[in-house]
């Protein structure tokens, strides 16, 4: 029961309340990297979609994209590290990177296992700057052996079109059918869709294994859709979604659930362990929340892909704050979804 | 000054400060009784509970059972059936009791 604080405190006062490194040691937790098995690149900022809890601040403005000679270097990074079996592509909407075919398929000729973090409604609204279409991504990513992870917050339209925007759980809906006509999430096809569940407000995800019963029922029963895993992440209290927790003066409040919901086994899964994120410019990072907050790696001289040094990266010190309690609470959260 | 105060809610732990034998035994059971899958999964308690805090209008239960709705994955269209439940008992309690008022009638021969 997490008490609503009447009066703004200094960052001071939120850095002693909220802080995590204090919460890891009263635990003896120390989260070192362990060995790195997923490369995430955040290709672009662009996104078609404009939701109200994203930590990347992603609209149809955005400018910033990675460039290809960016992507060739991960691409050698990805060979040369047998380590990292997976490439995670992120955003905004990934697939509005100009490169992104190339760097899906590069990969894929490297033999490396490639995840789109595909917001489901780019391929009916295409790029919004360019106004080139998207249609093709269902059989672009089948036949690629792309893993599709797409964010659908909810099996029903209020919540979904609430922190997506109006019209977007239908346009989810459609992308969903070509997915699925393309074998995504159809059994024995081998082509794997996971769905992303985040909260809409400021409160916790429910348990990963019963939500994804009910949308596994609902989606089926009433869409005749089909998908393989349900993913529940937690809302980070950064950037948009803070914003929005400032406005309904809910952000302490929040951060108390996040704290009093501190779980040292979901701390031990923290993704950033095996995980390094990398930005548009290719700067490198714990995680991708960490990016969007600018907390790179390398202080005064910036690790990038370009003076990529894997034995220094796994003897780093991940970089911690506040916002790294919404990893922890209750079951965790991850990319992968739940941890515990 | 508001009698009720959502930061007030923390506070519930402190009916222990006295008797706190009592509390303990009353949190254990509420713990166990709302908190828990058993033969009712934690989001079905939760909208009993959600149900009830209406029909008893009692401002702490609210905001703690729409918080554990929504945390244990129901919508807001079962969350509102869930209320139309407890308000079409309410309804029924009050129309049944027509019974007693013919009952009554009949007795006077009206």
């Amino acid at each position: 029961m997490s008490p609503p604080a009447s009066t703004s405190a200094s960052k001071a006062e939120y850095d002693t309340r909220f802080d995590f490194q204090g919460a890891l040691d009263r635990h003896r937790l120390e989260l070192k990297p362990l060995a790195l098995e997923t490369l995430q690149v955040n290709v672009t900022k662009l996104c078609n979609q404009v939701c109200r809890h994203c930590h990347v601040d992603a609209s149809p403005k955005r400018t910033e994209q990675m460039d290809r000679a960016t992507v060739d270097k991960c691409l050698d990074i990805l060979e040369a590290n047998p380590s990292l079996r997976k490439l995670d592509i992120t955003g905004g909407a990934p697939e509005l990177n100009p490169h992104f075919d190339y760097f899906v398929s590069e990969a894929r000729t490297r033999g490396k296992q490639v995840l789109v973090r595909h917001n489901l409604t780019v391929t009916l609204d295409g790029n919004p700057q360019t106004g080139d279409s998207k249609e093709y991504l269902p059989e672009f990513f089948a036949a690629k052996g792309v893993e599709v992870i797409s964010s659908l917050p909810y099996f029903q339209e209020y919540f979904t079109d609430k922190q997506r925007g109006p019209g977007v759980f239908a346009k989810s809906l459609e992308s969903m059918r070509r997915l699925n006509r393309a074998g995504y999430g159809v059994d024995g096809s081998g082509l794997v869709l996971n769905l992303v569940y985040n909260p809409v407000g400021a409160f916790l995800p429910a348990a990963q294994p019963d939500l994804e019963k009910q949308y596994r029922e609902e989606l089926e029963s009433k869409h005749g859709l089909v998908f393989n895993r349900l993913y529940t992440l937690t809302n980070m209290p950064i950037h948009r979604f803070k914003a929005q927790l400032r406005q309904i003066d809910g952000y302490e409040a929040y951060m108390e659930k996040l704290v009093s919901s501190f779980n040292p086994a979901a701390a031990q899964g923290v993704m950033c362990r095996s995980l390094l994120s990398v930005g548009y410019d290719g700067r490198l990072y714990d995680c991708d929340f960490n990016q969007m907050l600018s907390m790179s790696l390398g202080g005064a001289e910036p690790w990038t892909v370009f003076n990529f040094d894997l034995s220094k990266i796994l003897q780093r010190a991940i970089r911690f704050d506040s916002h790294c309690f919404g990893c922890t609470a209750g079951a965790g959260s991850s990319c992968g979804g739940a941890t515990v | 000054m508001n009698y009720y105060e959502s930061k007030d809610l923390g506070k519930f732990g402190g009916i222990g400060k006295f008797k706190p034998e009592l509390a303990k035994k009353f949190f254990d059971y509420y713990n166990e009784a709302t908190g828990t899958d058993g033969a009712l999964t934690k989001r079905e308690k939760a909208l009993i509970g959600l149900a009830l805090a209406h029909a008893k209008q009692c401002p702490y239960c609210i905001d703690q059972y729409t918080t554990q709705c929504l945390e244990n994955g129901s919508n807001p269209d079962q969350m509102t059936e869930a209320l139309h439940v407890a308000g079409a008992l309410e309804a029924g309690m009050t129309l049944v009791h027509g019974v007693q008022m013919h009952n009554v009638m009949d007795r006077a021969g009206a």
